[in-house]
């Protein structure tokens, strides 16, 4: 095998191995978030006797402050970067994309820079998520009653 | 056993979001719309309230989660209050999530710098 065939497979195998690596790694961070949120879950139920749905709003709430928090701080920027969709898909990303955008465009002043660029990344899952929640619900009632 | 349920598919769901990700040229940002969008459509298919008793939080961590509460609070609005449920029911639920992002994002901007 020559230098170039030998560069070729490299080409060929490299992106894969990435790939199947991310994938696991997504899929690790992202169970270790459930499992994280079910413990906390199971924690506000036992200990502060709430309700479950009253424990997951909480839950939410929390993981919105760390992962703000975390994103303020400067470091959840490089571990979305490295674990990608196991740490935006869940609710961290939604926070996360929020106080970068808030912190990255206050410079530009409060209102034309961190007001007009607040929703910036978050505005599409609001918007594509009420659009499509409001006709979905019109349908449900028709059909469901 | 619900912890290993939680990981399973929470796991999964990012599982599925990273091959898109990395597969397509899709960005987060289109993931993360498509998956509020899909938690819509599970929970419409009354498929979402099935995940979240399976898994619990493995289930509300996700945005879709997001898209779950939306419909779950019109359809409640509507029940409420008619069509004009479907108007002031629709973020009552996900009024939590969204103001303590909004909150805490808006404070923590004040209180900290950016990096660079």
């Amino acid at each position: 095998m020559n230098k170039d065939e030998y560069q070729k497979l490299v080409e060929e195998f490299t992106p894969k191995e990435k790939k199947f690596k991310n994938a696991v790694l997504a899929f690790l961070v992202g169970g270790a978030i459930g499992i994280f949120g079910q413990v906390v879950v199971s924690i506000f139920v036992e200990s502060f006797g709430m309700e479950m749905k009253e424990a997951c709003v909480w839950l939410c709430i929390l993981m919105i402050f760390i992962a703000s928090l975390f994103t303020a701080l400067g470091f959840f920027d490089n571990w979305v970067s490295k674990c990608k969709a196991g740490l935006f898909l869940p609710t961290t990303g939604f926070a996360h994309s929020i106080t970068s955008s808030a912190l990255d465009y206050r410079r530009d002043g409060f209102i034309t820079g961190l007001g007009a660029n607040f929703f910036k990344l978050a505005g599409s899952v609001i918007l594509y998520g009420m659009v499509s929640a409001f006709f979905l619900s019109i349908l449900g009632v028709i059909i469901y009653g | 056993m619900i912890f290993l349920n939680a990981f399973l598919l929470s796991g999964v769901f990012c599982l599925i979001a990273q091959i898109i990700l990395d597969n397509t040229k899709l960005t987060p940002g289109h993931i993360t719309s498509i998956f509020t969008v899909l938690g819509a459509v599970l929970s419409f298919l009354g498929i979402y309230p099935k995940l979240i008793s399976w898994a619990g939080a493995g289930a509300t961590v996700q945005i879709s989660n997001f898209g779950h509460m939306l419909y779950l609070s019109a359809v409640e609005g509507f029940h409420e209050m008619g069509i004009l449920g479907f108007f002031s029911g629709l973020l009552v639920k996900s009024s939590a999530a969204i103001t303590a992002a909004v909150v805490i994002a808006f404070v923590f901007s004040l209180v900290f710098k950016p990096k660079n």
